[in-house]
């Protein structure tokens, strides 16, 4: 399995593992809309006419994808540089 | 014509509608193995963005959504949480998938444990394991589509010759599409559902109520312990929604189909670009709950919590429209039941019998079996449907408590280098045997946490311990490991 895995994981890879930047992040949607739960699941005070539970968790649903903005830009930026290194390789 | 017959005529124009867009769709392309099941991974932003989306929408957030609104209440609320952050989770490591399912030519999830575990006996069981996970949320389709004619049909069609059907319906559909032509019905049927969702997510709470927000204030006075956890029941509390959402979001694209969507993109950066912007596409899912919460105050004491947004409708809007909403509900199921059936297909004879039992099939003779197995898959699941009807709700859980026992062994798989096949062989069979137990005996939720989450538990701590104790070493393995030779 060790020949295997290495040749698997390893051969010319681009993409490495998610970097800190990122996976921080992700962290954010998960604790807003996890890890808070007593905090957000009531009734009062209703948002334009919401329960607050309602509208804290549609008010995520366009602020995570904010979030995972944050995060592409923070991979891209990472990616950049060693893709231009190999092309000039090549 | 009756009521009955314009409903009806609605709904199958729009079947036949989106059945002749799938079939000229796919017809353009030769459909060898790699096309039908993969689209030829060339798949765009737009095109996978759509491709998710109808797989996402189903049958379940139509009527299964609106359902737990009247019937439950806040713990609804599960559904809006998963679905940002799957997308989350899938950001995080879709772009490695990607990379080596591109690499090794990967086209279906066993494939993936095959390659990276080098290990026959593990894809079959994955492989297994996902046909038979698949089934229950096969059977949401189809019983949403007889649920659907039923109602459409002011009950003169009984559910069972209404399955019948819709399982001919589905079987042909998946026959003249493959991939490519489902990938543009879903084009049409994310458009009727965006429209008549937003439509009747305002009409109906505006027709009773005049306008969302009072609907919500006369529930919120009416029923205060219906809106926050854990509403009409006594043990989806906050805990259950915690576990609930954390088993949902890491397992829901550990279903095999979703496998497969991340292999149809052209590059893993698209399926990044697709992951920032898709929790978007969820805004009109509040939208079924109100349909729901509007029900509970119009219509209390229906005896089937999913026929609560069609009997709505019905009640509300004249037949035509009714027609429509059905229309967009039997394209919502019969997309995600086509791309659900089709994959089925493939993982039971590319990766269980082809490995085990017939190793001389060649990829011309697995497209052909394929199809005969799309079929049997879709009689068996019908024979289920018929004869041990369930809740969408419950079949929708025990296949995600199933589904997301493969999470450990792909997660380890993409990022670790010392992770060994025996431990993520052992930590799968038993994530699936405690979620099986658990769910078999209703034991869900056990002690206030999700069945399902408490087996996932399990199995990462027997993949991370067998990991640390037993590492898989890198330098001293032979060389004479296959890698895809059938050995």
């Amino acid at each position: 399995l060790g020949s295997l895995t290495r040749r698997i994981l390893d051969g010319n890879s681009t993409l490495q593992k998610p970097s800190l930047g990122a996976l921080l992040f992700a962290l954010i949607p998960f604790i807003a809309i996890c890890f808070c739960v007593p905090l957000w699941d009531r009734i009062y005070p209703t948002v334009f006419g919401l329960p607050f539970n309602f509208f804290w968790l549609i008010l995520w649903l366009f602020l995570t994808p904010l979030c995972m903005w944050g995060a592409y830009r923070v991979e891209a930026s990472r990616a950049a540089p060693p893709h231009d290194a190999e092309s000039g390789a090549k | 014509m009756s009521g009955a017959a314009i409903a009806l005529t609605g709904i199958f124009t729009i079947i036949a509608i989106g059945s002749f867009v799938g079939f000229f769709a796919g017809a353009r392309y030769k459909m060898d193995l790699e096309q039908w099941t993969v689209g030829g991974r060339g798949f765009g932003l737009i095109l996978v963005w759509l491709l998710m989306a109808g797989e996402i929408y189903t049958t379940f957030t139509f009527l299964g959504g609106s359902g737990w609104a009247y019937s439950k209440g806040a713990p609804v609320l599960y559904i809006l949480a998963y679905q940002p952050l799957m997308y989350v989770i899938f950001f995080l490591y879709a772009p490695r998938l990607w990379e080596l399912g591109n690499k090794h030519r990967m086209q279906t999830q066993p494939d993936f444990f095959r390659v990276r575990y080098g290990s026959k006996y593990l894809e079959a069981f994955v492989a297994l394991a996902g046909v038979a996970f698949i089934i229950p949320y096969l059977q949401i389709q189809l019983t949403g589509l007889g649920i659907i004619v039923e109602v459409a049909s002011y009950g003169a069609i009984g559910r069972v010759p209404a399955m019948l059907v819709s399982f001919t319906v589905v079987a042909a559909f998946v026959f003249t599409s493959g991939v490519r032509g489902v990938a543009w019905v879903s084009v049409i049927k994310d458009l009727l559902l965006l429209f008549t969702a937003v439509f009747i997510g305002f009409a109906i709470p505006h027709h009773y109520f005049g306008g969302i927000g009072k609907m919500l204030t006369a529930l919120a006075q009416a029923k205060p312990q219906h809106m926050t956890m854990p509403g009409s029941t006594h043990d989806l509390g906050h805990s259950w929604f915690v576990t609930t959402v954390i088993m949902v979001a890491c397992s829901f694209y550990m279903w095999p189909h979703y496998f497969c969507a991340a292999f149809t993109a052209k590059s893993g950066d698209v399926l990044r670009r697709n992951a920032v912007i898709m929790p978007l596409y969820s805004t009109t899912v509040p939208l079924m709950f109100f349909v729901g919460f509007t029900a509970v105050l119009v219509l209390p004491n229906l005896a089937n919590e999913n026929l609560s947004l069609l009997t709505l409708v019905r009640q509300t809007f004249p037949p035509w429209f009714l027609g429509i909403i059905g229309g967009a509900g039997a394209l919502t199921a019969m997309v995600p039941a086509a791309i659900q059936v089709l994959t089925a297909a493939m993982l039971f004879i590319k990766n269980f019998c082809r490995p085990i039992l017939a190793p001389s099939l060649s990829d011309h003779n697995v497209a052909k079996f394929a199809k005969i197995t799309v079929l049997l898959l879709t009689g068996v699941t019908l024979y289920f449907a018929i004869y041990r009807p369930a809740s969408l709700v419950s079949l929708l859980l025990i296949g995600y408590a199933g589904v997301s026992q493969f999470f450990p062994g792909v997660i380890f798989g993409l990022f670790s280098k010392r992770v060994n096949t025996a431990g993520v062989f052992v930590g799968l069979v038993a994530g699936v045997a405690i979620a099986s137990a658990l769910m078999l005996t209703n034991h869900d939720p056990y002690k206030g946490c999700n069945a399902g989450f408490l087996a996932l538990c399990c199995n990462f701590a027997i993949v991370a311990s067998t990991t640390l104790l037993r590492p898989a070493t890198v330098s001293t393995a032979s060389e004479a490991l296959p890698e895809s030779s059938p050995a």
